[in-house]
């Protein structure tokens, strides 16, 4: 019946009906407050697609910020830009679309009931995320040493790309590596939690406890991590690919 | 959740190649002056490569329900809201 | 229909099932975590209300000649921070709502109990951490706490506040995740979209706004934090930065957010006028809509604070049209409570009392709003005691009349006890004889110029007698609120046991026990009939599901 929140047979006419129909043997995975397998898998499913949009949110308002102030100061911003190391973070762009594929073969293998598939897909997925991790500290290290961090010791001194005769305003360059500092450390946050997720679900997966008749944490654990990898192919191009061609 | 067969692991393959070649004409199109175009052009592919994810590696695609995408729509619309209302302000401050 | 009167045993039912501390603290039932709820948000209602006493004796003279002024600029900030996010917003979702919800869409609890736990332990975190910077010097900004002042020039705790919003912030989001999620997918066979009770309809639009919108006041205060302790410069005009841009971000969740305020109140006002009128809401549908209409429109009005801010008149030119637009669905369901009371069986219990003092005052309060909404008026009033009129009206005089109701209305089905009617009626009068009293001189004083946020108004003399009238006003709407505590702990030892349904009110958590056993249903019902069939009930037609016994 279209619209109703629960699929049932009856129609409009019919009336009290025992519908709590509780099977023996059910899986035991099924929490008590649902009817079925179903309910429950849906429910997990539509509470982490709103959870995301939640963090859609979140970043949102990072990304207001940079696109106001990268308006304002694009020829500051185009020079901050360019003493970051392009070729790190598009290995890291690469690193993390192939930690989706890893990902989404974990979640069929779960879903087959492959249990090496599984276990090597979460590994594989782990080792890209450390990747991911390390490469960003080298590069986090780099703009330390160069005195980019903003804050008592920060200096820039860089010409804006195009206009060699124009120094870039260290000022407006602060805003930018503070931006940058702040989003590219949120979204190593949010990493570091999906490394966290998936070493439980590697626990888990070893313990036998992810099934073709119940993998939703594998599912709703694989949406979180589409998601970071998702921040991260936007915040790539917007931070770190500014003026490139002058 | 619905089955996937093995042609989904090829399916699978082929999306994460396609996203790679974005990612790869990302940087490319960077070196190339296309004037006021180029932000224009790498967002683009973004949100071509972030549809590509969402679509097929979140299974947007094969969902039975309209509400996964209204979620979804629905959360870009509010930030597309929450940019462009903003630039309102931003970007008529120094009209007079 | 069940009818069952005082019992000589008690009934099995949610509040004898398990004794204990322990029980309490780690339940997973929604119907205790709304009173865990209850008891934690009335505990800091008494704190803001503690921090309104004192503003409001202050300015009974014109000189600041009670506490300092960096004290009152606390006092403010203080009351405003408090009644803001840790009272309204929480308020009726995290009590009537989690109690409620489940129940009305015939499910045995809501999606997530444990998230919902979780939401409320974050809530009594974020208070502690409150708590503990109120007392250890608390903030001086205004509960808007806009920078530069928050981010460099005050010296009080703004990062643990902050953090302390932060935090109370995801139990907001929480609760309204659980909420979609529960209303999306744990709905009975029968209760289709179109037969939800209207609280079902203004908590899912409740839900969508705290989803979208808390997540940025989130972000702002990171950003603020960040500002503050590492000296940068996102809205330090001397680094470049742009205040403004803070308000845009702030305000992008807080206008919203005062409809996460309201939204759950015209819930309750829906539920108890079909009842006390014995009549279907008139124009169902458009109620149902305008609640989603109301949570849309929300986000697109919030540059409508920062008018006199510096944004560029274009800019407000574009937000005042498009607050105007944000009126219309409220209007419109105004006018559909009114058309339900025409023609209807009026009946003046208390929580009906506190249904007619919603429209009266949510109607003022609003329609000052769209005075707001134009920018010559704005200019004039800014900043002014108008505006702190105009929030009051319907913050206090709608969403806390709505709550008071809908406590009043459902105090039979959470208690099992019914509240002194007599006791009731009369604390809803002096709630609402007090209420105008203490605000609607403000609108006066606003009017004629007196500034908002001053602890001395010396230089303007003649606004003591208002302001008196408006203290005077205070004190009495303190004792209007103090008599239902009172007479509601009063109930649950010696109040009469309710029958299962007192009002015999439709609804689906009217037809289980008073009060509920733990899962609510011993069957899953079904639905076959629309809301507010109060026709066919009063007709003896009315279809039943098996209640428990």
């Amino acid at each position: 019946m279209p619209g109703t929140g629960r699929r049932s047979t009856l129609s409009d006419s019919q009336t009290v009906v025992d519908t709590s129909v509780h099977a023996h043997g059910h899986n035991p995975a099924l929490l008590h407050h649902f009817s079925d397998e179903q309910q429950q898998r849906d429910s997990a499913s539509l509470g982490m697609w709103i959870f995301l949009a939640t963090e859609v949110m979140f970043f949102g308002g990072l990304f207001c910020a940079y696109l106001i102030y990268r308006l304002w100061y694009f020829g500051d911003f185009a020079a901050a830009s360019q003493s970051l190391n392009w070729k790190l973070g598009g290995t890291n762009t690469i690193v993390l679309i192939c930690s989706s594929l890893t990902v989404v073969f974990a979640v069929y293998a779960a879903q087959h009931g492959k249990r090496t598939m599984l276990l090597a897909s979460l590994v594989l997925t782990l080792i890209f995320g450390f990747a991911f991790l390390g490469i960003k500290a080298v590069e986090y290290a780099e703009k330390f040493e160069k005195h980019h961090v903003p804050g008592a010791s920060f200096s820039f001194i860089a010409t804006v790309p195009g206009h060699p005769d124009l120094m870039a305003n260290p000022r407006h360059a602060e805003i930018y590596f503070a931006l940058y500092f702040i989003m590219t450390g949120l979204h190593a946050l949010h990493m570091i939690i999906g490394i966290g997720i998936f070493v439980w679900l590697l626990w888990i997966a070893w313990k036998g406890r992810l099934t073709p008749q119940y993998n939703t944490p594998m599912e709703i654990g694989g949406l979180y991590w589409h998601f970071v990898d998702i921040v991260w192919i936007y915040l790539f191009p917007l931070l770190y690919l500014i003026d490139l061609h002058k | 959740m619905s089955e996937h067969s093995s042609s989904s692991l090829t399916s699978y393959v082929g999306i994460w190649a396609l996203l790679i070649v974005g990612t790869i004409l990302t940087v490319v199109a960077a070196h190339i002056d296309m004037g006021p175009f180029n932000a224009a052009v790498a967002l683009t592919i973004a949100s071509v490569k972030a549809l590509l994810v969402a679509l097929f590696f979140m299974h947007i695609k094969g969902a039975h329900e309209r509400l996964l995408k209204l979620v979804v729509i629905s959360t870009v619309f509010f930030l597309i809201i929450l940019l462009a209302l903003s630039m309102a302000d931003y970007g008529t401050r120094y009209w007079s | 229909m069940s009818t069952a009167l005082a019992q000589p045993v008690e009934r099995e039912n949610y509040l004898n099932k398990h004794y204990g501390v322990g029980s309490w603290l780690f339940t997973t039932d929604h119907k205790r975590i709304a009173l865990l709820y209850l008891i934690s948000i009335t505990f800091f209602f008494f704190i803001g209300g503690f921090f309104a006493l004192l503003i409001r004796l202050e300015l009974l003279t014109p000189a600041g000649d009670l506490v300092q002024a960096d004290t009152y600029n606390k006092l403010f900030t203080m009351h405003g921070m408090v009644m803001v996010f840790f009272f309204l917003i929480p308020s009726i979702p995290a009590v009537l709502g989690n109690f409620l919800v489940p129940m009305m869409i015939g499910a045995k609890d809501l999606a997530f109990p444990r998230i919902n736990l979780l939401s409320w332990y974050l809530y009594v975190i974020g208070g502690v951490m409150m708590l503990h910077c109120m007392l250890t010097g608390g903030v001086d900004t205004g509960w808007t706490f806009y920078a530069p002042f928050s981010t460099e020039y005050t010296n009080t705790k703004i990062v643990e506040a902050g953090l302390a919003i932060f935090v109370a912030g995801f139990s907001s989001i929480l609760t309204g995740l659980n909420f979609i999620v529960t209303i999306h997918r744990m709905r009975a066979p029968g209760m289709t979209w179109s037969r939800l009770p209207l609280f079902i309809w203004a908590h899912y639009a409740t839900s969508i706004i705290q989803i979208l919108g808390t997540p940025v006041i989130a972000i702002t205060i990171v950003l603020v934090a960040a500002e503050r302790t590492l000296h940068l410069g996102i809205f330090d005009p001397k680094l470049g930065g742009d205040p403004l841009l803070f308000q845009h971000l702030f305000w992008f969740y807080s206008h919203p957010a005062v409809y996460i305020m309201i939204l759950p109140s015209m819930g309750v006002v829906s539920e108890v006028i079909a009842c006390f009128a014995r009549k279907r809401i008139f124009g169902y549908s458009f109620v149902a809509i305008s609640s989603i209409a109301i949570a849309v429109f929300g986000f697109l009005v919030w540059a409508h604070h920062m008018f006199v801010a510096g944004i560029s008149v274009y800019a407000a030119l574009i937000f005042s049209l498009l607050s105007y637009s944000v009126a219309v669905p409220s209007a419109v369901k105004v006018f559909n409570w009114t058309a339900t009371l025409y023609k209807g069986s009026i009946h003046y219990d208390a929580p009906m009392l506190y249904a007619f003092g919603f429209l009266g005052l949510f109607t003022i309060g609003g329609l000052t709003g769209l005075f707001l909404a134009a920018l010559g008026i704005n200019v004039h009033v800014t900043d002014t005691y108008f505006v702190v009129a105009h929030f009051h009206y319907i913050m206090v005089g709608g969403a806390l009349m709505g709550y008071l109701g809908g406590m009043h209305f459902w105090w039979p089905k959470i208690s099992g006890r019914l509240y002194p009617e007599g006791w009731a009626r009369l604390a809803a009068l002096i709630v609402f004889v007090g209420f105008n009293l203490t605000f609607f001189p403000q609108f006066v004083l606003g009017y004629l110029g007196m500034p908002r946020r001053y602890y001395d108004y010396s230089h303007m003399p003649e606004f003591q007698v208002l302001n008196v009238l408006s203290t005077a006003g205070a004190t009495i709407l303190g004792i209007g609120y103090l008599l239902p505590m009172i007479y509601f702990l009063w109930s649950m030892r010696y109040g009469k046991p309710a029958p299962d349904n007192p009002w015999n009110a439709a609804g689906l958590e009217w037809q289980t026990q008073s009060p509920p056993t733990t899962f609510n249903f011993d069957q899953e019902p079904v639905v076959t009939w629309e809301a507010y069939n109060y026709d066919e009930i009063d007709a003896g037609h009315r279809e039943e599901v098996h209640v428990v016994g």
